[in-house]
């Protein structure tokens, strides 16, 4: 891509605070004033230490948390749109054709055949059966997923094996943004580099993609830049976890 | 990249809806709008007044105050009154209504017994919303029938078969055969895996997400068990003493839920 390319992802003055009503309006701010753009073709990996809310930015900007302060904007050639802003309704449109999400874990719907879990996103597009299937056949085969598998529930696989599934899930939509929640951690070496060339494919064909690896020789591969989290919490140096007592509570 | 398109058209608005039995019995000032495609959840304890609203949604209670306006689809059949083919419910007469619920509505109850004839056969059931519409060829009807036993998981042999003699899980399952026959432009689900067994649950829920998706039916669904809103709605209400406490993405009520209520309701929940 080159440097003439419009950020698809702004984010500017981004804060997220949960008020706890069960103890006593407990506000917990987790994130403050966080900024970023991301361009088409480019993977940003987000770093800190655990709990510094990597994965809540990535909640809220796929619309699982809301977002407390600040503004989050996706471009596009006719115009942006403010995702802070955005009804409900909305979302299931942007998240079938727009965003797409990989989450740490894979929630199964019982029953539903692996190869029919990753189909899905593509069958609510309204793909072809036996296009997606196909796709979602070679998606599986390439994660190396033993093929006697693809016709069972993923409920009983592996930590490894469920992972694979969910990354077949998440990039067989092809979105223009990709959020990754450590898609590699329960992987082996082989299929770690499996989802690094997936990645690397992804960056060629112009998606932007913002993501969570801890395994340094992944992120080394894959991120164009890294994201430190830790400028964005709120009051460094506060202690006892950076609480505030009551403040949000009515 | 265009941007893409995230407008729906709306289908059923309640404004400001009410039906109470007595302070905070019943539902109270509601207001919702549920666009084409979607899947609503209505969560919510016993007594929140979710099955009240659904039975004022559904035409089967008039409310004490407020409007249920549908957005009829743009086919000849039931006669308009208004502009753009909206019909307040209340609005129009008893007969239009029932008629309504009957050609282009639908309404899954928790009971299989109360949605089904027991007494005549399945396939018979199946046929009767069919039949209502004017389909009168035995040989169709009969072959819709054994279609729909099919894609509900129902053996087609068993279609002379009276529900009576069907399992619980079984007959819920035709129900819904029963109803979506008619493909509905608009359906109502009361708690549609309640009495069920855990292992058949599940079937009817992969079942019912199916439907859902391939038909692309627009559901207004009830039920108290988040595990069955979190697999089927697209977005939820929560409702608490009759009135609506918190609204949005299924994701976002079961993941960051903002009022006391549903972070008591969410947290509350075991997860085996």
């Amino acid at each position: 891509m080159n440097a003439m390319t419009r950020p698809l992802l702004r984010v500017n003055g981004l804060g997220k605070t949960f008020v706890l009503h069960g103890q006593a309006g407990l506000s917990l701010d987790v994130m403050q004033g966080l900024s970023l753009t991301l361009s088409p073709g480019e993977c940003q990996v987000l770093v800190g230490r655990s709990g510094i809310g990597k994965s809540t930015l990535l909640k809220m900007l796929y619309g699982s948390y809301r977002i407390t302060r600040g503004y989050v904007s996706l471009h596009f050639d006719d115009g942006d749109l403010d995702l802070a802003e955005l009804p409900a309704h909305a979302w299931h449109s942007l998240r079938r054709d727009v965003i797409g999400y990989v989450s740490q874990f894979l929630r199964c719907v019982p029953r539903v055949p692996a190869v029919e879990v990753v189909m899905e996103p593509l069958l609510m597009r309204g793909t072809d059966p036996d296009e997606a299937r196909s796709k979602a056949e070679r998606l599986l085969e390439r994660l190396n997923l033993p093929q006697r598998l693809w016709e069972l529930p993923p409920g009983t696989f592996s930590g490894g094996e469920q992972q694979r599934v969910n990354i077949a899930r998440g990039v067989i939509g092809e979105h223009p943004l990709l959020l990754l929640d450590e898609p590699t951690a329960s992987l082996d070496a082989a299929n770690r580099e499996v989802v690094v060339e997936l990645i690397q494919a992804a960056k060629c064909r112009g998606v932007a993609m913002l993501g969570i690896f801890h395994d340094e020789d992944v992120r080394e591969r894959v991120a164009d830049r890294l994201l430190p989290l830790d400028d964005y919490m709120p009051r460094p140096g506060m202690d006892k976890g950076e609480i505030r007592r009551g403040e949000a509570s009515q | 990249m265009k941007r893409p398109e995230l407008e729906r058209p709306p289908l059923l608005e309640a404004r400001d809806l009410s039906r109470l039995y007595g302070p905070g019995k019943g539902c109270e000032a509601i207001d919702f709008t549920l666009h084409r495609g979607e899947v609503l959840g209505i969560v919510g304890e016993s007594g929140s007044g979710k099955s009240t609203l659904l039975r004022v949604l559904s035409g089967l209670e008039r409310p004490d105050t407020g409007q249920v306006v549908y957005h009829a689809r743009h086919e000849p059949g039931l006669e308009r009154t208004g502009d753009d083919d909206t019909i307040d419910l209340y609005a129009i007469g008893e007969a239009r209504r029932r008629a309504l619920l009957r050609m282009e509505w639908g309404l899954v109850h928790q009971n299989p017994r109360d949605g089904l004839r027991l007494e005549v056969s399945a396939g018979a059931n199946i046929g009767e919303r069919l039949m209502a519409l004017g389909e009168r060829h035995y040989g169709q009807l009969r072959a819709a029938g054994q279609d729909w036993m099919g894609r509900v998981e129902l053996d087609p042999q068993r279609i002379d078969d009276a529900p009576r003699t069907f399992s619980g899980g079984m007959q819920q399952r035709l129900q819904i055969a029963r109803i979506l026959v008619t493909r509905p432009n608009l359906v109502f689900m009361d708690e549609p895996t309640g009495g069920l067994d855990v292992s058949v649950q599940a079937r009817l829920l992969d079942m019912l997400r199916t439907l859902v998706r391939e038909l692309g039916l627009s559901v207004v669904l009830v039920t108290h068990d988040l595990a069955v809103a979190r697999l089927l709605a697209h977005r939820l209400m929560v409702m608490r003493r009759g009135r609506v406490v918190e609204a949005g993405l299924t994701d976002q009520i079961l993941d960051d839920p903002q009022h006391a209520y549903t972070q008591l309701l969410v947290s509350s929940v075991l997860t085996p």
